[in-house]
């Protein structure tokens, strides 16, 4: 591996870190750009591979897939290389401007400014409770959906429930017991 | 002890998140507003506006300046090692196996599953935005902003970081 090589993850990388607004899943698309069709690290059966086993594990999607090609590509330090290419400028970015942002949080203005994106990100949140609950329910349908994020809910925020204890029980649950009544009743509409 | 929380709180998320980085954002504001107390809602969406603004996966922004704020570089060090590293090394470790099960229903399911929790705490959030917005710029500006942005992002398609650069400006001029 040289160190030429390792420019080129790098500025791959960094690439892909600059121009993926939008969170990790919309960075995926820049990802094999670069990787299959520029540089041709991977073939495409191979990408689709690796982006189905990194679905398989939490956490993440824009960290597992640029650390595990740059370990492909230049081992352990490709790995590192390239995750930082990925993070690292724009957690200095927000350090550098939200640090300012709240020094001066006594300017009125700069107050005002806070108070302006409260509504924005409210909104920006509706759009993915809804994306998520439309996936969901395309997956379960509406009623399964409706009933599981109620009960969800009522966990969380009436009783108290740590999130990570309701999401951990229900990741147990779904991967012990034998693949429910769906398959069945798709089996015995074949 | 603060590193060790700030581990805690990017680590369970993170090993519970399915669905990639915005299904970690509510799971997050748990640790970090609910749980913790280290920042209220509306500094959480400035984080959250702002990181939106900006490219580049949103769970490592968010842990990088929340443990940045909360403890130093050495916070903002430890609370993006535990958002990148566990999962990571799992993929990277665990590969063969995981290669058998990249296909499998179950694998498939618990992804399933975890959806309608993650949709209800992000209802959630969106509540307690409306609730900080009614307090801080009242309902008239919070519905003109939200009305706006809605428009922008949903029927213009209009840039995330101009939405956002737009609601600065609106807050800077008649919020201050």
């Amino acid at each position: 591996m040289t160190a030429s090589q390792q420019g080129k993850l790098f500025f791959s990388f960094l690439r892909i870190g600059l121009l993926g607004f939008g969170g990790g899943p919309s960075m995926i698309p820049l990802v094999h750009q670069e990787v299959v069709k520029r540089h041709a690290w991977m073939k495409d059966e191979e990408f689709a591979d690796v982006l189905a086993i990194a679905n398989t594990l939490p956490g993440p999607i824009a960290t597992k897939m640029p650390g595990y090609i740059g370990f492909r590509v230049g081992g352990t330090l490709g790995c590192i290389n390239a995750v930082l290419a990925v993070i690292l400028p724009m957690i200095v970015a927000m350090i550098l401007l939200l640090g300012l942002f709240s020094r001066h949080r006594d300017v009125a203005w700069i107050h005002g400014m806070s108070q302006g994106m409260v509504p924005v990100v409210m909104v920006m949140m509706g759009q993915l409770a809804w994306d998520f609950l439309n996936k969901s329910r395309l997956a379960l349908g509406w009623a399964v959906s409706l009933v599981m994020a109620a009960v969800a809910g009522v966990l969380i925020y009436w009783l108290g429930v740590h999130p990570g204890l309701v999401i951990g029980a229900l990741l147990v649950a779904a991967m012990l017991p034998p693949l429910t009544k769906r398959k069945s009743v798709e089996e015995a509409a074949q | 002890m603060i590193y060790v929380q700030l581990f805690l709180a990017f680590f369970i998320p993170n090993i519970v998140g399915y669905g990639g980085g915005p299904a970690i954002i509510p799971l997050i504001e748990a640790e970090v507003v609910g749980r913790y107390g280290w920042m209220n809602a509306q500094e959480f969406a400035e984080v959250l506006g702002l990181g939106n603004a900006l490219p580049s996966p949103i769970a490592t922004k968010m842990a990088g300046y929340v443990g940045y704020e909360v403890a130093g570089a050495g916070g903002a060090v430890v609370a993006v090692l535990a958002t990148v590293v566990p999962t990571l090394l799992l993929m990277l470790g665990a590969l063969g196996l995981l290669y058998r099960y990249r296909d499998s229903p179950r694998v498939k399911r618990m992804s399933q599953w975890v959806r309608p929790v993650i949709a209800i705490m992000m209802a959630g959030m969106v509540l307690s935005f409306f609730s900080e917005g009614m307090t801080g710029a009242g309902l008239v500006h919070t519905s003109i902003i939200a009305a706006v942005a809605a428009i922008a992002l949903f029927r213009f398609k209009a840039h995330p970081a101009l939405v956002v650069v737009g609601a600065l400006a609106y807050g800077g001029l008649l919020l201050g």
